[in-house]
């Protein structure tokens, strides 16, 4: 048996050797490349051989359109070719900005992209406050000890799983106005309204829809940021007969910090950057009220006519100047955190 | 040369021509709610069973992808051999001139009315696209409706009040939600600014879209929107210049009066059944007549094809008295070629309403005012429909008012015409 069990092992151990050996054979040619970069460029300098492929996809797909991007900001007319396109200098920047108060777009040559820039900053900020809030409150009561946490946890993070269609067209059926939500009312003995109508409504619906969808994400984080604070903290507080709001206030936010932080930052960025799910929400009306920034960058560029992809390239420059600025403030945020 | 040479010569011949037969692949992007590409695609194929070697493959696309993606497809190059477009002048830097390819007089002769839509450039007698179905804004009732009101329909001279006093009584009688509707298109509200005066161009033949008459009657659709006679969700839901129709609620019996065009009546015919009758009664009159707008959608075949001749020949071979005939009646469209026209389609397997209906849009034709036909030949007509979309819908939800509106849009075309080249 024992040499019946060696007659079937041979063939096997004879097919890693040979694999071994062209294995070897390949590596000597692939290794000639190598040692002539080492020998005229130096060993350290392998690293960006290595590195090479990857910085020319991403240059390629990331570092050549920012750089046409801010090319065709520069150039007038609605040709996509750039040589049929005439150089304007910084004319598309000062027709977006040209306003006589900023704080009322009527007043602004181009009124829709001062609404769309209003849009954004009150849905960040609305959004971005709510979203922290909810999740905090909700990070909170998934920590504690109750019944069906596990499921609970999952239920919280399963709008994320959603694409932002589907939970726009989920939203857009409860809220129409032969809709779930005005059918319930209707039930009730109540009025039905006409939810996506309204202005005011519709915004505040948009930021509802954005929430629900995004919570679960924000909730985890912080989740993990409150599992992270020690037990003892806690314990010791307990002896100290410290009450609950006291323990909240002086251990768990100031600890929960960092990570709120980080929450925070991130969800502002996405809340700048929010576009598909409000769009198939709302299409950014009733008028302009839901109209936000990227939708405006769109529309402008490839949905219009003529297609404006000057001032298009243009818009987005000025959002992607703001992202860099909250981008900077997450960096500076995690440092000083870093260094204590 | 021996037989065994001759032999393997003649397969290596064989195999290439397989390949050159193989590469005169054509690609024909469509959009469409009914039937049209599936009755182009009929008469496509009877092209290749005449051209072996050609095969012609359907790209069935959503209707924003023509107007949103083809563009810049066809700017970068990649746009597909021939296309099903609506822009039809907008696009003309881009089409294909089949005129060194097809029979001029027969075309001119056949189509000579619409053949300019298609030449937004320079020249203006290249031959750049066949209009496969003539389109004609207009509206529709729901006649059951009407007759459950004890409601009489008003006459083919009836104005927009007119109609408006009568579908409210009609909505209120039955209960139904909404007395009227129009399509969120600035195409579809071009017709009733006519009828009321509107002149959308100076004497010099610019575009200038806002006029006393035009104000007027968006005064009167804003208005209409706000005091429940026409469906405001339709205007008012959307942001943007973003299409949207009423179909559905007209399907639903929701709706008494919906102004959308004859391309609906194959939708109706199969989404409507027995459910409600239902009718043509075209475009309401005003100072300026009662006129909708023209349009439709046309077959083009793009410059930057490889295979020029094939492409034109296909588009010709569609172009053709028999094959157009055919399509018409398949594809459920009114006939933009004289020769079908003069000789009538028979619309074989269509419902007695739906064979009414199109014959009714037929008559509608001669109404149209040539205000209309210089619109919707005009290439920038695109930005004037968008223009008119944003603006009108934001003195609907009363984000501006109707002066206002009018401003901004005065503003939106002169820039927009600045920047179109």
């Amino acid at each position: 048996m024992a040499s019946r069990g060696a007659m079937r092992t041979f063939p096997c151990r004879l097919k890693v050797m040979l694999m071994l050996q062209i294995l070897t054979q390949l590596m000597k040619i692939v290794e000639v490349p190598f040692a002539l970069w080492q020998r005229y460029f130096g060993a350290s300098r392998v690293v960006w051989l290595f590195l090479l492929p990857n910085m020319l996809l991403f240059g390629t797909f990331a570092f050549v359109p920012i750089f046409l991007n801010f090319v065709y900001a520069f150039t007038s007319g609605d040709q996509i070719l750039l040589a049929d396109r005439p150089y304007t200098g910084w004319s598309n920047f000062e027709t977006l900005s040209r306003c006589d108060n900023y704080l009322d777009p009527n007043s602004c040559d181009r009124d829709i992209f001062w609404r769309a820039l209003w849009n954004t900053s009150w849905f960040v900020t609305l959004q971005v406050g709510f979203m922290v809030g909810f999740s905090l409150l909700t990070a909170i009561i998934l920590n504690r000890d109750i019944r069906a946490r596990g499921f609970f946890r999952s239920v919280f993070f399963f709008p994320v799983m959603l694409s932002p269609v589907v939970v726009a067209l989920i939203w857009k059926w409860i809220l129409l106005r032969n809709g779930l939500l005005n059918a319930a009312l209707e039930g009730m003995g109540f009025e039905s309204f006409n939810w996506l109508l309204d202005r005011q409504w519709a915004f505040g619906w948009s930021v509802f829809l954005s929430v629900w969808a995004h919570m679960g994400f924000y909730t985890l984080i912080l989740l993990a940021g409150l599992q992270a604070i020690p037990r003892d903290v806690y314990e010791a507080a307990l002896m100290d007969r410290a009450s609950a709001w006291r323990t909240f206030r002086r251990i768990t936010l100031p600890l929960l910090a960092p990570t709120m932080l980080v929450v925070l930052v991130l969800a502002v960025i996405k809340g700048v950057q929010t576009f598909d799910e409000v769009y198939a929400f709302t299409g950014g009306g009733p008028g302009s009220a839901t109209t936000l920034i990227i939708q405006y960058i769109y529309e402008t560029g490839f949905a219009g006519a003529p297609r404006l992809f000057g001032l298009a390239a243009a818009a987005s420059i000025v959002l992607a100047l703001v992202l860099v600025v909250l981008t900077a403030v997450q960096f500076w945020a995690n440092r000083r955190n870093v260094d204590g | 040369m021996t037989m065994t040479m001759k032999t393997t010569v003649s397969a290596a011949a064989l195999m290439l021509s397989a390949v050159a037969a193989q590469a005169q692949e054509i690609r024909f992007m469509c959009h469409g709610d009914g039937t049209e590409c599936a009755a182009a695609m009929a008469i496509f194929e009877r092209f290749e069973a005449a051209n072996p070697g050609v095969d012609i493959v359907l790209d069935k696309v959503p209707y924003q992808t023509i107007l949103e993606s083809l563009p810049i497809q066809l700017a970068g190059g990649t746009g597909p051999d021939i296309a099903s477009v609506t822009d039809l002048g907008g696009l003309n830097q881009y089409y294909l001139d089949l005129t060194p390819y097809v029979d001029a007089d027969y075309w001119t002769a056949s189509f000579g009315g619409t053949l300019d839509w298609y030449r937004g450039g320079e020249d203006r007698q290249g031959i750049y696209g066949m209009h496969s179905g003539l389109t004609i804004t207009g509206a529709y009732i729901n006649r059951t409706l009407f007759d459950q009101a004890g409601v009489e329909v008003p006459s083919a001279d009836a104005d927009w009040d007119t109609w408006a006093a009568a579908t409210r009584e009609v909505a209120e009688a039955t209960d139904t939600t909404f007395p009227m509707a129009m399509d969120r298109s600035g195409h579809r509200i071009a017709g009733p600014a006519i009828s009321y005066g509107a002149q959308y161009f100076d004497a010099a033949g610019e575009p200038i879209l806002v006029d006393e008459a035009f104000q007027a009657y968006i005064q009167k659709f804003v208005d209409w929107n706000n005091d429940g006679t026409m469906a405001k969700e339709v205007w008012g839901g959307q942001g943007g210049s973003t299409y949207r129709d009423a179909k559905q609620e007209f399907f639903n019996g929701e709706l008494v009066y919906y102004f959308s065009g004859s391309w609906q009546v194959g939708n109706f015919e199969e989404n409507i059944g027995d459910l409600f009758d239902w009718e043509v009664v075209g475009s309401p009159c005003g100072a300026g007549g009662c006129t909708g707008m023209p349009g439709g959608t046309g077959y083009v075949g793009f410059a930057q094809t490889e295979h020029p001749e094939i492409v034109a020949a296909a588009i010709d071979f569609l172009a053709q008295e028999q094959n157009y005939a055919d399509y018409t009646n398949s594809a459920r469209s009114i006939p933009a070629h004289a020769g079908v026209a003069a000789a009538g389609v028979a619309y074989e397997g269509a419902s007695p309403e739906a064979a009414a209906a199109l014959n009714g849009w037929s008559a509608q034709v001669g109404k149209l005012e040539p205000i209309a036909f210089a619109y919707q030949g005009h290439p920038n007509n695109r930005a004037m429909f968008n223009i008119t979309v944003t603006r009108v819908s934001q003195a609907v939800v009363g984000e501006l008012t109707v002066p206002e509106a009018m401003d901004r849009m005065k503003d939106d075309l002169a820039a927009a015409m600045a920047e179109a080249n």
